[in-house]
Order: C-alpha cells, then sequence, then structure tokens
C-alpha cells in the first residue's frame, strides 16, 4: 500500500490544482491514480437496512450494515445517515455518528439481576424468578391499594398504589402496548419523558 | 411541531426561544441555515447563554430564564398598538372579535374568579358571551371593548418597551430591533416561525410561554402556514409518538382525556371532555366525532366484552382522583401511597426534579423495576456513593432490554412523521423486547387472579390479546391494531373519518388511523430526495411518500388557515393548500377536500376546536387566558408588574401541602440563578455508556460568567460547589464570556449554566475518585412545576456558588 504523508497530500494538492478545471473532478485523476490505496469496503455484500437514529426527535434516517459470521452470529458493521432522507440528508450529529457503540457495548446489562431489601449486592437471577416476582409484587400492591368506588360513590376502579413511567426509546407500538396493559391494569400514575 | 423539519427552510424568520437548536438538535438545524443562506431569513435566538445557535443568529438577545412571556407579550403589545397585526386572518381566523363575559377580569396580577385558598381559579367568567342561539356573540369591527381583541390589547399595553427590558434584561434598543423585525411578519406574504423547546416548557409558566409564542403567531397570521407555526423540538427519539400513545395520566391514545370520578357512560365523558361548538360556522370536528374515537379505542382494548349493554366496559377505565403526573408519583411514595415503580429507559434518580428528594421517594417504594438495557441511577440508587444498602429497603430488579436497532416498530420525529425501522440486530445476551416482557409478566399476573382471585379482575381478563403468540406480540401486528379495522369488512380503515360509535369498529389511536390501511403500512415508505420532481410534487418539502406523518399523512397542521378566504394562499410563492374550484390541493387538506370556501356554510379554519378558529383567549388553561409574567419560584425579583402576586398564583407546592420542610431558598443566601442544558455530544444519561461521547465530553462542569468568576477568583478548572437549598453539584468550572451580568429590576444579576448529563453510573463515574458523588445536576433543581402540565421547573432557580 502507498504510503502518503500530510505533505506529500499537500503537495498532490497544489499539483492537481492546475487539473481541477480539466477533469472537473476537483483533484488531479493522473496524480490519485498514482496513490490509489487498495481497499475493499468494509460494508459491501453486507445486508442494508433502514433505521432511526436513537437520540433526539430529529429523527434522522439510518442505513445500517450486517453481516452474518460463519457461526450464525451478525455483526453489525457500520451505522450511516440515509441520504435519501428529507430530514437529515445523510447527516448526523457526533452522537448519531457514534450509535454503534451505543448499538453493542459490553456495558450491557447481559442477565436479570436482583437486589433484595437491605441487600448490599445484586444476585443474577432467572428470567422465570423475576417475572414471577415482579407478577407477585404487582398483584398484591394492586390489590392493596385498588379502589373501586370512591367517597363520593363514583366507580373508579383505579390502582393507586403502582407507577409507570418510560417509553421516550420504545417503539411507537410498544408504547402503545404498554399504556394498553397498564391501564387494564388500573394504574393511573402514568407518565414518560415528556413531562420532564 | 405544526410543521416538520424541512419545513423551517420556508420561513422568513425564525425566533428561537428556550432552545439551542444548533447544538441540541445540529441535524435539525441544517434547515435553519438553509432558510437563512437559500432565501435571506434572519434568526433571532433569545437565550441566558450565548451559543453556537446564536453564533449564526442575526440578533442575539441575552435574556433572562423563564421570562419569555414578557418578551412575547411585549412583541404582542407592539403587533397591536401598531396595527401590525395580518387584519384578514385575526378578523376571520381567530377569535379577536368574540365577546368575553362581563365578569371577567384582571387586576393585580390575578384573573378573576381566584381563591388564595384553594390556590386556583373558578373559570365560569372566563367565557364568552351568548346569545339567543347559543352560540358565542362577534363583534367584526373588533371595538366593542369586551372583544377578545380590545381586551388582549388593554392587558398586553403594560408590555412596553422598559418594562420588557426591567423583566427580561434585553437593552431596550436591541428589543426594538427584534419588535420591527417581527412587525413585518403580519404581512400575508411575509412569514414566520417560533421553534421552541424545553427551554419553554420547563418552568412554573411552561405552558403559559409556549401559549404567548402562539398568540403572536395567531396575531402575525402566521399558523397553518408553510415556513410558520409553532415547532417544538422534542428531545427524545420517541417522546412524541409515546405522548401521542399516552404513556402520560391525563390522556388515553390520541389526546382523549382520561375519564373522571362521577363520568358514568360515554356520553357524560364526552360532554365533559370534548370540545362544544360555539359558532355556526365551527365543524368542532373533534368534539363531534370523539365519541367515536373513545368507542373505537374501548372496542380495541376490551374486545367482546366491549358491548352496548355495558357501554363499551367504560367502567374499566381507571378514573384518577387528582393529578397523577411524574411529581405526584414521587410526593405519594414519599408519603408511603405508592408501593412499586417500573421504569423504562427513563431514570428518576438523574431526572429529578430535587434529585435527594426523589432518591428518598424511591427508598420509600416496596419495590422498583428498572427496564433498560444499561444500569441507570436509577437501578443503582440503593449503592449510589454515600448511600448506606442495608437501610433501604427497597426491592429492586433490573430487567435487561433490548435496544432500538434489536427491535422494529416506529419512531416519531419532532415534526410527526412516523418512520417504520427494521430490526437489524438479535437481542444481546439475555435482554428482551419490552413489550414482550410486559406481555409476559401481564400474562402472570392474570393467572395469579385466574387462580387466587382478587380485586377487580375483570378489564384484566378482558384485555384483548389477539396476536399469533399472546407472549411475543409483533409490532407489526400491534401497528395494525394501533390503525383500527372495520368489523363488519375485517378491513383495515384507511381514515378516522369512518370510525364508528356503535362497536363496529376499532382504531388503538385514531389519528394513527391510516397509517396502515389494507395497501400496507405506509410508515415503511422512503421515496427521498433523490427524486424531488417525483417525490416532492410541491416542491414545498413535503415529501408525502417518505413514512407517514399524522393526522392522515398531512405535513403542516392547520393548513386552511395558509389561504385566504377564497381558499388562495396567502403567499403564491409558499402554499400549502389551495382551492381548485372543485376541491383543495397542495398538503393533505385540514378540511373536507371538496368544500367551497365559497359556500356560505363553509366550516372555519380551526377544525379542531369549538370556535373553529384559533383562541387568542382560551379557558384551558388554569392560570389564565391570557398569558402573563410570573417570576419564578425562585427569584432574586419581585415581579415589576405586580408584586403582591409575583410568582405564578395557581403553581402547586407539593412540599407545602404534604405538611413537608419548605425546600426553596431565597436571594440572600442563593443570589445566582441558574438553569440546565444539554450538549452536543450527549443525550440525557444514557451516553454516559458511549465511550467515545465520553471521551468529547469527559467530565462534569458548569459554566460561570466571567465577571462573577473573577470576584469569586474562580479560574477555569478550579473545583467549584453549586448548591441549592435542595443539595449540591461539585464539579469543574468552566469560565465564559457565554454567560455575563444582566440588568433586572434595577438590579444587577448573573446567571450559571449547568450541564444535566452526569452521575454516578457510567464512564466517567467509573473512573472518578468519588465515583461522582456529587454529579447529578437535578441535586439543585426545585420540586414544583408548570400550572398546568407540572413539568417541573428545571430551568429557573437559584443557587450559591463557592470554591473549593
Amino acid at each position: 500500500m502507498t504510503e502518503v504523508t500530510r505533505r506529500e497530500i499537500l503537495k498532490i494538492g497544489l499539483a492537481g490544482s492546475g487539473a481541477i478545471v480539466a477533469t472537473g473532478l476537483g483533484f488531479d485523476v493522473a496524480v490519485a491514480e498514482s496513490t490509489k490505496v487498495k481497499q475493499s469496503l468494509r460494508i459491501s455484500g453486507a445486508t442494508e437496512s433502514h433505521s432511526v437514529c436513537p437520540y433526539c426527535a430529529v429523527g434522522c434516517a439510518l442505513l445500517t450494515y450486517t453481516r452474518k459470521a460463519a457461526n450464525g452470529s451478525v455483526q453489525l458493521l457500520q451505522i450511516e445517515g440515509d441520504p435519501d432522507s428529507p430530514v437529515n440528508e445523510g447527516r448526523l450529529c457526533p452522537k448519531g455518528a457514534t450509535a454503534m457503540q451505543l448499538a453493542i457495548s459490553p456495558r450491557r446489562v447481559e442477565a436479570p439481576l436482583y437486589r433484595a431489601p437491605g441487600a448490599s449486592d445484586w444476585r443474577k437471577v432467572t428470567w422465570d424468578f423475576m417475572l414471577d416476582k415482579i407478577a407477585q409484587n404487582i398483584k398484591a400492591s394492586r390489590d392493596a391499594t385498588f379502589v373501586t368506588v370512591d367517597g363520593n360513590g363514583n366507580t373508579v376502579n383505579r390502582c393507586e398504589g403502582i407507577a409507570f413511567a418510560g417509553g421516550a426509546a420504545f417503539s411507537s407500538e410498544e408504547g402503545y402496548f404498554a399504556t394498553k396493559l397498564m391501564r387494564g391494569l388500573g394504574l393511573v400514575h402514568l407518565e414518560q419523558q415528556a413531562r420532564v | 411541531m405544526t410543521n416538520h423539519w424541512r419545513d423551517i427552510r420556508n420561513t422568513d424568520l425564525i425566533l428561537i426561544n428556550g432552545a439551542n437548536p444548533a447544538e441540541a438538535h445540529p441535524v435539525g438545524f441544517q434547515w435553519f441555515m438553509r432558510a437563512k443562506l437559500d432565501r435571506g431569513a434572519k434568526m433571532v435566538h433569545a437565550d441566558p447563554r450565548f451559543t453556537r445557535t446564536s453564533a449564526v443568529a442575526d440578533i442575539y438577545l441575552r435574556m433572562r430564564t423563564g421570562t419569555d412571556v414578557a418578551y412575547f407579550g411585549g412583541l404582542i403589545n407592539h403587533v397591536m398598538q401598531n396595527n401590525l397585526f395580518h387584519d384578514a386572518y385575526v378578523r376571520n381566523y381567530t377569535n379577536a372579535s368574540f365577546i368575553v363575559k362581563d365578569e371577567f377580569a384582571f387586576n393585580d396580577g390575578l384573573f378573576s374568579g381566584y381563591s388564595s385558598d384553594k390556590r386556583s381559579y373558578d373559570i365560569a367568567s372566563w367565557a364568552y358571551k351568548t346569545g339567543s342561539d347559543g352560540f358565542a356573540t362577534r363583534d367584526l369591527t373588533l371595538q366593542n371593548p369586551r372583544t377578545v381583541f380590545q381586551l388582549m390589547k388593554t392587558h398586553y399595553s403594560r408590555y412596553t418597551p422598559d418594562v420588557v427590558s426591567s423583566i427580561t434584561g434585553i437593552p431596550v434598543d436591541d428589543f426594538n430591533r427584534v419588535a420591527s423585525m417581527v412587525g413585518e411578519m403580519g404581512k400575508p406574504d411575509k412569514v414566520m416561525t417560533i421553534v421552541y423547546a424545553v427551554g419553554l416548557t420547563q418552568h412554573t409558566t411552561g405552558g403559559q410561554l409556549i401559549r404567548s409564542a402562539a398568540v403572536l403567531q395567531l396575531l402575525l397570521g402566521n399558523m397553518g402556514r408553510p415556513g410558520g407555526g409553532m415547532n417544538a423540538e422534542r428531545g427524545h427519539a420517541n417522546i412524541q409518538g409515546n405522548t401521542d400513545h399516552a404513556i402520560s395520566w391525563e390522556i388515553l391514545p390520541g389526546y382523549l382525556k382520561i375519564p373522571a370520578p362521577g363520568q358514568k357512560n360515554r356520553d357524560e365523558y364526552v360532554a365533559a371532555s370534548a370540545p362544544k361548538k360555539s359558532d355556526p360556522n365551527s365543524w368542532n370536528f373533534f368534539g363531534t366525532n370523539y365519541k367515536k374515537f373513545l368507542t373505537s379505542l374501548l372496542k380495541t382494548w376490551y374486545g367482546d366484552k366491549a358491548t352496548k349493554d355495558n357501554e363499551f366496559a367504560f367502567d374499566f377505565v381507571p378514573k384518577p382522583a387528582s393529578n397523577a403526573s411524574w411529581m405526584t408519583i414521587h410526593d405519594q411514595a414519599l408519603k408511603g401511597k405508592m408501593q412499586g415503580l417500573i421504569l423504562s429507559g427513563m431514570t428518576a434518580s438523574s431526572i429529578g426534579p430535587d434529585s435527594n428528594q426523589v432518591q428518598q421517594a424511591l427508598s420509600s417504594l416496596k419495590w422498583l423495576v428498572v427496564m433498560d438495557a444499561l444500569p441507570t441511577t436509577s437501578s443503582e440508587f440503593w449503592h449510589a456513593p454515600g448511600a448506606t444498602p442495608s437501610a433501604i429497603q427497597t426491592e429492586v430488579f433490573m430487567v435487561p432490554t433490548t435496544h432500538w436497532i434489536e427491535k422494529d416498530g416506529s419512531f416519531v420525529n419532532s415534526g410527526r412523521w412516523s418512520q417504520w425501522k427494521d430490526q437489524v440486530m438479535p437481542p444481546q445476551g439475555q435482554a428482551r423486547h419490552d413489550h414482550w416482557i410486559l406481555a409476559d409478566v401481564f400474562s402472570r399476573v392474570k393467572k395469579l387472579y385466574q387462580d387466587q382471585g382478587g380485586k377487580f379482575p375483570d378489564p384484566i381478563m378482558a384485555v384483548t390479546l389477539k396476536y399469533k403468540d399472546p407472549l411475543k406480540p409483533e409490532l407489526d401486528e400491534i401497528a395494525q391494531e394501533i390503525n383500527g379495522f372495520d368489523l363488519t369488512t375485517g378491513k383495515r380503515l384507511s381514515t378516522f373519518a369512518n370510525l364508528k360509535d356503535d362497536g363496529t369498529t376499532t382504531a388503538g389511536d385514531w389519528i394513527y388511523t391510516g397509517s396502515y390501511p389494507d395497501s400496507g403500512n405506509l410508515m415503511k415508505r422512503r421515496s427521498g430526495i433523490s427524486d424531488p420532481q417525483a417525490n416532492d410534487p410541491t416542491g414545498m418539502g413535503f415529501y408525502p411518500n417518505w413514512a407517514w406523518s399524522w393526522p392522515l399523512n398531512r405535513r403542516v397542521m392547520y393548513n386552511r388557515a395558509s389561504a385566504d378566504l377564497d381558499g388562495k394562499p396567502w403567499d403564491a410563492a409558499r402554499p400549502g393548500i389551495t382551492w381548485n374550484g372543485s376541491k383543495w390541493v397542495g398538503d393533505v387538506p385540514d378540511y373536507p377536500a371538496t368544500m367551497d370556501p365559497h359556500d356560505p356554510k363553509a366550516w372555519l379554519p380551526f377544525i379542531m376546536n369549538g370556535e373553529g378558529v384559533g383562541r387568542l383567549f382560551s379557558n384551558g388553561m388554569v392560570d389564565g387566558p391570557f398569558p402573563e409574567h410570573y417570576e419564578p419560584v425562585e427569584s432574586p425579583v419581585q415581579n415589576p408588574l405586580h408584586p403582591n402576586n409575583s410568582a405564578s398564583p395557581v403553581a402547586f407546592l407539593y412540599d407545602k401541602v404534604a405538611g413537608r420542610p419548605n425546600r426553596f431558598g431565597g436571594p440572600q443566601e442563593f443570589p445566582y440563578i441558574a438553569t440546565s442544558y444539554r450538549l452536543t455530544e450527549h443525550e440525557h444519561y444514557v451516553t454516559q455508556h458511549v465511550p467515545h461521547l465520553v471521551q468529547l465530553q469527559p467530565k462534569p462542569f458548569v459554566e460561570i460568567p466571567e465577571e462573577l468568576a473573577n470576584e469569586k477568583s474562580i479560574k477555569s478548572g478550579d473545583k467549584v460547589r453549586v448548591s441549592s437549598k435542595r443539595g449540591k453539584v461539585e464539579v469543574q468550572a468552566l469560565v465564559t464570556k457565554r454567560l455575563g451580568p444582566m440588568t433586572v429590576a434595577g438590579q444587577k444579576v448573573y446567571q450559571i449554566g449547568i450541564p444535566i448529563h452526569w452521575g454516578y453510573v457510567g464512564v466517567s463515574a467509573d473512573s472518578d475518585p468519588s465515583h461522582g458523588r456529587y454529579w447529578l445536576a437535578n441535586a439543585l433543581t426545585p420540586f414544583v412545576g408548570d400550572a398546568n402540565a407540572r413539568t417541573p421547573e428545571f430551568k429557573a432557580f437559584l443557587v450559591n456558588l463557592e470554591k473549593i
């Protein structure tokens, strides 16, 4: 591979300046050819998918590139702005541009964790243990704080002692589903990031 | 946003308040720059801090935080006193001509109907005088002294340039320069946009700060028009979609009000909730169809258990006794009344307000479930630096969830564009989708009720889960459910106009009906800018076949108001919709597609409210029909307009009502104003886990004006303590000219700036000896919020500053 130093790049730039008009490319083809770097695209042959940036609500459209490895695992190769989007026209800010580090992270919570009252450590638990215990807690708190008829004799059917908050990172359909289930349980304390 | 990101390029003048788009929404900001560079639009940035937005603005106004009502009130006054409003628009498209009841009054900072005991208003007098037909009386000459127009002119006559300057700190000459520019925007061929973010919302007067801007836009005739509107920049990827779908205590999907105790059936609910027609030419589309939207929702949620005989299970919908918002949740926990809290992608400890008090609230819970892909300050609150785990009896569950890229579904941006995304990656580790976790928990709860019985299990048993796998619903299935079906044909609906109140239609969220018609999922569409001729036929940047925009793929809301009484665009060069003699063309009309504007029975332009016109005067707010300036709860000065009623008279005071000790500070002990904000490189708290972004902005800091720093001998890099009545942060000082002294009510005040991003969890905290013990910005913020929305007053509070 031809190594090009910064000084040489400057020289190429100067040498090429005379040829800009001729080629219309803004650089001298002959010089560029002579210093061509051999490289294949990281995303060649990859699967292209559509996504949307997970951070603010500009809604920058993303193109993502993945490849299935021999062992069946999926490798995320690249995330970039979608140049066809009327919102971002391919551009991304520093957050969107580093979205891969949010997507693939050694800091992820890998397994369900449980902290008993007063305990000083997390304990790794199974999904069954965790989901059963959460369900039992919901039922106990719901039964303890559910009001069917208020002091004025009105039917109100509300659970006062459980709150659900969050969802700005949900897909819309997840958020809708959360609302439906939580209202189904009778929750009145239902909130998300729009408030704060 | 009433409009959308790309549309900002169509404007002549951009007012930016309570926002810093160049840094907080940098990619959206390209459309501000396009307006400037391509059509010579001007940009005015009013903000406490000189930011990168200010750097490219034509005029920067250093403004005291939370004083935007005074600023917009001053602009309203300028426009009214000098007859610079859009005359035809104001007469015909707003309620300027409506006559208000004689009992309505405003004196010494209080509107009529105030009760100091209850700290609330009886709003009976905030209403129109009605005629024998029951409709509001009007005077289209606007001369009657009881017209909205004349009352408003009097109300804002107090907001002279001198008064505006005294409240906001903006020099009179600078204000007058902006007023002249804004005054030009009432000409029919000119249009201005107002862009804002949480710098307007996060105040005890937040709702009114925004309303004051909207009132100005109505006066100038800029609502409903390309390049105009009121445009809120939202801060999370899908905060819009999940507001639409009502993860909010006071609404059901599609902005239907949550039913209240005492409402026994749908008719009583609609009578109390829906807008009422107050003019014969008002369509009152929302009010007229409210019952259909509710019934279709109930039918969606409760299926076969929702029948005519049981009012479609109206009783199943919980009816809150009182406010149940974010601060109320923590207030209830402090009182021992809240047993469990489920947080998803949201960390109470960092958000606050008053993080120390919020941590107390979390410690008072029996159990806390944190659903997240990464640890948060709430999942770790029980062993935060300084905490004693053995003293905290809260049972905590950390539930690992998938990231956005590991599931499909839609994200809705600030401009209401619902963009479907693919599942790109399989879940990492043992992570599961949030909706699968919720479905699984719900099914286990249901089983417990089936086995053991318990309180009113009927709704739990009735909730529809008609998915291929009820434990693992596909988001595509849910998207279809949200869109809704005609149950008589089994086909998906293409418009909410076809919804019925007899139980023969479903729609999980009526404003999304049409997003997924029988032809397929329109949110997946991607006909973009590579072919503008085909994909942007009007040339206005609507790109109607890129994704889908609610409602009905409309790109500019209220667009009937973009055309004059004859249906011609106010500005031929920037049409929204146009009457071509037989139908409306252009954007998807916010109006019946073939209604001739010359028909004497033609509907008024704003079809969603009872008046049919934009409301300069509104009884929809609890703190007054006209926006009025009130000081933040913590302020260094008394309100120059009415010192006897300095701060909001109706903001809810949680600690006081609960009998807890006062947690507000005064200017003697805490002499400096503080405000909080984001940096480009971080998004709230999750980016503390992203190494590249932590490298770019590694450590917490506070921005201190140079003059104040000199007084205190503080240099950049020194460690300082910023404290409020509630808590403290100990971080590095960044001494800057971006902030500076201001003269307010005759006295010199300083503002300090505090980025919100750091806490005791993340890459930075891991490498810090104190583990980020005093890094939570919201340890400083007050536990009080907007009188209407209860959004906390994060953006204006008092602090002290010391070098340590």
